[in-house]
C-alpha cells in the first residue's frame, strides 16, 4: 500500500546513504546531502539508518497516505502539516490511511528529510535507491518525484515509537554566518600566498546555482595565480590542470572566480585545479545552505579534520543513545 | 475588501517578467485570477512560476525585479 504524491515540491528525490564503490567509473556516491538528518529521520521511525526517504529542497511535497504508518521530518526547518495541522519536526508521528501530509514555508536550512516506517521500497540500482537523475539511476525511473507517483513502503518492523523526539541540542544546523572547514591542497601551490590568505579572510555567498552536484559561491575576490607554462594536457586557463580525480568536498575555482564545492552527485574528475577540500565533518552543513547565505572558509589541518570527524561520530552516537 | 498575499515558497532571485525582452507578467492595479503567474524565481538553474492562489486586484509588489528572496517571502498583495 503506497503513498500517493499529490504535489512534488521542488526537486524532491528519493535518497538513502548512497552507492559507494563506482566513483572511479564516474558514478558518484549520491545519497542524502545531509546524511546525519536522514539517519535521524530513519531512527525516529524505527528504520535502519540507511533506509530510503525523501530529500525535499526548499519546499515540501503534498502526500496522501493509503496505509497506517509513522513518519518523521528532520533537517532544515520545514514544518510538517497533517491534514492542515502544524506538527513538530524531529518527532515520530503516527498517521492513518487517508491522512494528508503537507508543509509550511521553510524557516531555516535548505533540505528536509522525510522517513516513513518501513522505508521507501523502490528498486535498488547498484545497491542503492538514491536518485541520480543525470545517470537515470535509483528513485522512480531514475528521476525526481512527480505528482501522480506512488511511493511503495517496505514492511515496518514495529520498532517505531510514537512521539520519539530528537531535542535541539542533539541536532546540527548551520549558523547564520556559516563556517566551512577546508583542508588546503592538492593544488594550493597554483595561487599566490596573498591570494590564498584572502580566500580564507573574505566572506562568500552561496550562489543560486548550488545543487546536489556542486555548491557555488560568489562575492569574493578572484584568485591570483602563480605564472607557469601549462603542463602537458592542461588547458590554457591558469585554473586548468592536467585532468585529475575530484574528491567529494573538493573546492574547484574555475578561472579563479567562483569556488564550487563538489557534493554527493559530484563529477569524478576533470581539468580544474582544487584549492582544498571541505572536511567530511562539514559536508552535511553544505546541504543546509540556502542561496545568499554568507559563508567563510576556515583553514584547518589534517589533525583537526580527523578530530572533527570523531566528534561527528560521537554526535551520532548521542542520538542513538537518546532513542535507544 | 479582503487582503491576501502572494508568497514564494522558494528562495532565489525574483523576476517580474518571463524574459528580459518581454513585458512584466502583472502591474499594480491589474486584475489577478487564482492560478495567474505574477513572477518567476530562479534557483538551482531552474525557473519556477509564482502564482496567485486567489482572485483580486494587485495592490502592491513587495519584491523588486532581481531581488534575492527568502522562502515564504511576500511577493505581492491583493485586494479582493
Amino acid at each position: 500500500m503506497p503513498i500517493n504524491v499529490i504535489t512534488s515540491g521542488f526537486a524532491t528525490t528519493i535518497q538513502d546513504l548512497g552507492r559507494p564503490g563506482y566513483y572511479h567509473l564516474g558514478i558518484p556516491m549520491g545519497g542524502a546531502m545531509d546524511r546525519f538528518a536522514l539517519r535521524c529521520a530513519n531512527m525516529l521511525v524505527g528504520n535502519d539508518e540507511g533506509a530510503a526517504g525523501l530529500e525535499c529542497v526548499f519546499m515540501g511535497p503534498e502526500l496522501e497516505f493509503t496505509q497506517d504508518c509513522t513518519f518523521a521530518v528532520t533537517g532544515g526547518d520545514l514544518p510538517p502539516k497533517l491534514d492542515g495541522e502544524v506538527l513538530e519536526s524531529w518527532t515520530a508521528i503516527p498517521v492513518k490511511a487517508g491522512q494528508k501530509l503537507s508543509f509550511d514555508y521553510l524557516r531555516s536550512g535548505a533540505r528536509a528529510y522525510i522517513a516513513f516506517s518501513g522505508g521507501i521500497d523502490t528498486p535498488l540500482d547498484l545497491g542503492s535507491r538514491s536518485t541520480y537523475p543525470i545517470g537515470a539511476l535509483g528513485g522512480i525511473d531514475g528521476r525526481a518525484v512527480q505528482p501522480g507517483d506512488t511511493l511503495p513502503l517496505g514492511a515496518a518492523d514495529g520498532k517505531a515509537k510514537t512521539g520519539a523526539h530528537i531535542p535541539e541540542k542533539l541536532r546540527r544546523m548551520p549558523a547564520r554566518e556559516t563556517e566551512l572547514r577546508v583542508l588546503p591542497g592538492l593544488y594550493w601551490h597554483r595561487i599566490t600566498e596573498a591570494s590564498g590568505a584572502r580566500f580564507f579572510e573574505e566572506t562568500w555567498k552561496v550562489a543560486s546555482e548550488a545543487d546536489r552536484m556542486g555548491y557555488r559561491f560568489k562575492g569574493g575576490t578572484p584568485l591570483e595565480f602563480v605564472d607557469r607554462e601549462p603542463p602537458f594536457g592542461a588547458g590554457s586557463d591558469p585554473s586548468n590542470i592536467t585532468d585529475a580525480c575530484y574528491p567529494y568536498g573538493s573546492v574547484q575555482v574555475p578561472s579563479g572566480t567562483e569556488p564550487i564545492i563538489l557534493h554527493r552527485d559530484a563529477v569524478s574528475g576533470g581539468g580544474y585545479f582544487m584549492i582544498g577540500t571541505v572536511i567530511s565533518a562539514d559536508m552535511d552543513l553544505i546541504g543546509q545552505l540556502q542561496p545568499n547565505v554568507p559563508t567563510r572558509f576556515v583553514k584547518v589541518d589534517m589533525d583537526t579534520a580527523l578530530s572533527a570527524r570523531r566528534d561527528r561520530a560521537k554526535a551520532l552516537d548521542a542520538v542513538r543513545a537518546h532513542l535507544a | 475588501m479582503a487582503k491576501s498575499e502572494i508568497r514564494s515558497p522558494l528562495p532565489g532571485v525574483f523576476y517580474r517578467r518571463p524574459s528580459p525582452e518581454e513585458k512584466n507578467y502583472k502591474e499594480v492595479g491589474d486584475d489577478v485570477k487564482a492560478g495567474d503567474v505574477v513572477g518567476l524565481v530562479e534557483v538551482m538553474k531552474t525557473y519556477t512560476e509564482v502564482k496567485s492562489d486567489a482572485d483580486g486586484k494587485l495592490t502592491a509588489f513587495l519584491a523588486e525585479d532581481e531581488d534575492a528572496i527568502m522562502p515564504g517571502q511576500v511577493i505581492a498583495e491583493l485586494e479582493s
